[in-house]
């Protein structure tokens, strides 16, 4: 019964919709039908099988965590190993969707947000692949934050282009991205990066990344022959933690928890947690969970992981919150800094900032549980990206 | 008959934009006074936002520079200009200050303090119809771009009571040096589907485009070029904006 949402007009509920200014609402309808079309057509559906199995590398491996179920003494834990994937998150899976659907609707011009860069990347990937010409708009200060991954996207070609506006990160790199659209809209293609913004992309981009889920339903079935306990994933847009949940969610018995990033403390500014504190509102084009002041400004956000950092979270994942069928909560930069060290000493994997969030969760969780339950952490990104940043700590 | 409606039938309606609290509310509500005695008839109220979508550069800026003021302030200075002149005020807002403000209650005060219409670029016409919020008194403007389908059109013209509001071109706010091509036709569509007064705004910048634009529409709204004027003279911007529409009013008069 959770599964059938969006309806017709890209409303989870109350939640998501189409808020933006009329210029795009044409081209919105026809990326929803065209995507509606490729989505019924196996010509489409083999293409994108085809690069996920022998390009990204799908499907990734279900990985028992041995010494970290061992440490935390409570349920089995699993990772999904998204680290695994091309370019070294899940982020690739809906890029390739993405890009695969703008060559076959003819258009050769494809712009992009970015925060980290991790989607940025996996957009430059994409184009490279299918020979797309590629613009991505990344916050000012994140181009020096994450001069690597701008040097990585320009070596496969794209274009990446500093934003100088309002608070010159993630929230304002997609504001330019929407206004690019706006004056280019009939030879553009926007490959949004997370399952935010206006209908169709949180539900296209949910569709595109419920691989991840698909395939551990599978894996785990095969290793343990029974459904998880719990999953958990983190939760900034919120693309990876909807990828995972989305096969489960009418699976009953198998409770589910989004982790936020509970940054330097829970005061205004200080941190990326929408869900738990944010209220209802309208930003990139959807009616979500939203961190705005009382006057219903946007307010700036702060999180150790980039990709986290971000005001407001996917309309799904509001909808999900009010039904209460997934509780979301958040951990601090700190504990996320933890778990980042603990899984590298444990395990021999170096998370992903984002990652770690999920993963400073089961200390919280792991002792209200017992050895039977079986918990699955997506591990969405590796972490060699963070690893300069939190050197310098 | 509703204010904005007479301000369109007297002649082809003049609409500069401002954005409130650009640099303060008392200069908002002087430049007010001031654009309505250059030749302005319907004076459109920009409403600060932190992040606004459908804007270049000089309004987005302007925008971060009033950020301060709230809408609740702006619906005070309303009721304060209310006293002085009759000149129909259109808000334009981003939805997500409305849906904070609670859209029962903005539409209630909105109308009391004597605002005429409410323009927001970020709700489409079928959010607006889903969410059925029902003003009486103020009229809800909404927009059409050069992309929008005949159906569409349709929709919207039929949606939008005051008047049509019609996007120059696709993109966003800013000046630009000639108006779109094309625009006749798309206004022509325009009045296949009403009666209800055209004006056409984005990029319109000086008196000769302007001038054009008024040439087929019924009415201009002229945003950027007013509010950098504002920007570089923020002490008293009140002469170069008064000297800057009385030159559009000229070359549209003329």
């Amino acid at each position: 019964m959770f599964k059938n949402l969006p309806d017709k007009t890209g409303h989870f509920d109350k939640f998501g919709g189409r808020f933006v200014p009329e210029t795009l609402i044409p081209a919105l309808e026809e990326l929803t039908s065209a995507y509606e079309k490729a989505k019924n057509d196996p010509q489409f559906k083999e293409q994108v099988e085809y690069y996920f199995d022998e390009y990204v590398g799908r499907p990734t491996p279900l990985y028992f965590a041995e010494r970290l179920t061992e440490k935390l003494a409570g349920p089995k834990i699993y990772l999904k190993r998204e680290d695994l994937a091309h370019t070294g998150a899940h982020k690739i899976n809906n890029t390739i969707g993405q890009c695969l659907l703008a060559q076959k609707m003819g258009k050769k011009r494809i712009i992009a947000e970015t925060g980290a860069g991790q989607h940025g990347v996996a957009t430059a990937t994409a184009c490279a692949l299918l020979d797309l010409d590629c613009i991505v708009y990344m916050g000012e200060e994140d181009t020096h934050r994450q001069a690597l991954n701008v040097y990585r996207m320009k070596l496969m070609g794209a274009k990446v282009i500093p934003v100088t506006s309002g608070t010159m990160t993630l929230k304002d790199a997609t504001n330019e991205a929407l206004r690019d659209w706006m004056a280019n809209v009939q030879t553009t293609f926007y490959c949004l990066g997370s399952c935010v913004g206006p209908h169709p992309y949180p539900m296209m981009v949910r569709n595109f990344q419920a691989v991840i889920g698909r395939e551990a339903k599978g894996q785990i079935m095969e290793a343990e022959k029974k459904l998880p306990d719990y999953l958990v994933a983190c939760v900034g847009g919120g693309s990876n933690s909807i990828g995972l949940f989305y096969e489960f969610l009418d699976d009953s018995g198998v409770k589910m928890v989004g982790v936020e990033a509970g940054g330097l403390s829970l005061k205004p500014g200080k941190h990326g947690a929408a869900l738990c504190e944010g209220e209802p509102g309208v930003l990139h084009g959807a009616y979500s969970y939203l961190l705005q002041s009382k006057t219903g400004q946007v307010l700036p956000t702060h999180s150790i992981s980039a990709g986290l950092d971000y005001p407001g979270v996917g309309p799904e994942h509001s909808y999900l919150k009010e039904s209460g069928r997934v509780e979301y909560t958040n951990v601090s930069d700190k504990e996320a800094i933890a778990a980042f060290k603990q899984l590298s000493e444990l395990e021999g994997i170096i998370p992903a900032l984002e990652s770690s969030h999920a993963l400073a969760y089961l200390k919280k969780l792991a002792p209200k549980l017992d050895r039977s339950q079986i918990v699955i952490v997506c591990l969405s990104g590796r972490g060699d990206k963070d690893v300069e940043s939190i050197k310098g700590l | 008959m509703s204010r904005i409606s007479e301000a369109f039938e007297k002649r082809k309606a003049l609409i500069p934009y401002i954005t409130a609290g650009d640099p303060n509310l008392g200069i908002t509500e002087k430049l007010v006074y001031a654009l309505e005695k250059a030749g302005a008839d319907i004076i459109e109220l920009g409403v600060p936002f932190s992040d606004p979508l459908a804007d270049g550069p000089v309004i987005q800026a302007s925008h971060l520079r009033a950020l301060k003021t709230s809408l609740a302030d702006i619906l005070k200075l309303v009721k304060k200009i209310r006293k002085k002149t009759q000149i129909p005020i259109v808000l334009m807002l981003s939805d997500n200050l409305i849906v904070k403000y609670g859209p029962e209650k903005f539409y209630r005060d909105a109308e009391g303090v004597g605002v005429d219409g409410v323009i927001v670029p970020d709700l489409p016409v079928e959010e607006a119809i889903a969410e059925s919020r029902e003003p009486k008194a103020v009229s809800r403007i909404f927009l059409i771009a050069p992309t929008s389908t005949e159906e569409r059109i349709e929709m919207i013209a039929e949606a939008s009571t005051g008047f049509v509001y019609l996007v120059s071109l696709t993109g966003i706010t800013g000046k630009r040096k000639d108006l779109s091509t094309g625009l006749d036709a798309l206004v022509l569509k325009i009045r296949k589907y009403t009666d209800k007064p055209i004006a056409i705004g984005f990029g319109i910048s000086s008196p000769q485009t302007a001038k054009a634009a008024a040439v087929v529409a019924d009415g201009v709204v002229v945003g950027s070029a007013i509010v950098d004027i504002i920007a570089k003279n923020k002490r008293n911007p009140l002469p170069k904006v008064s000297k800057f529409v009385s030159s559009l009013r000229r070359a549209i008069d003329r």
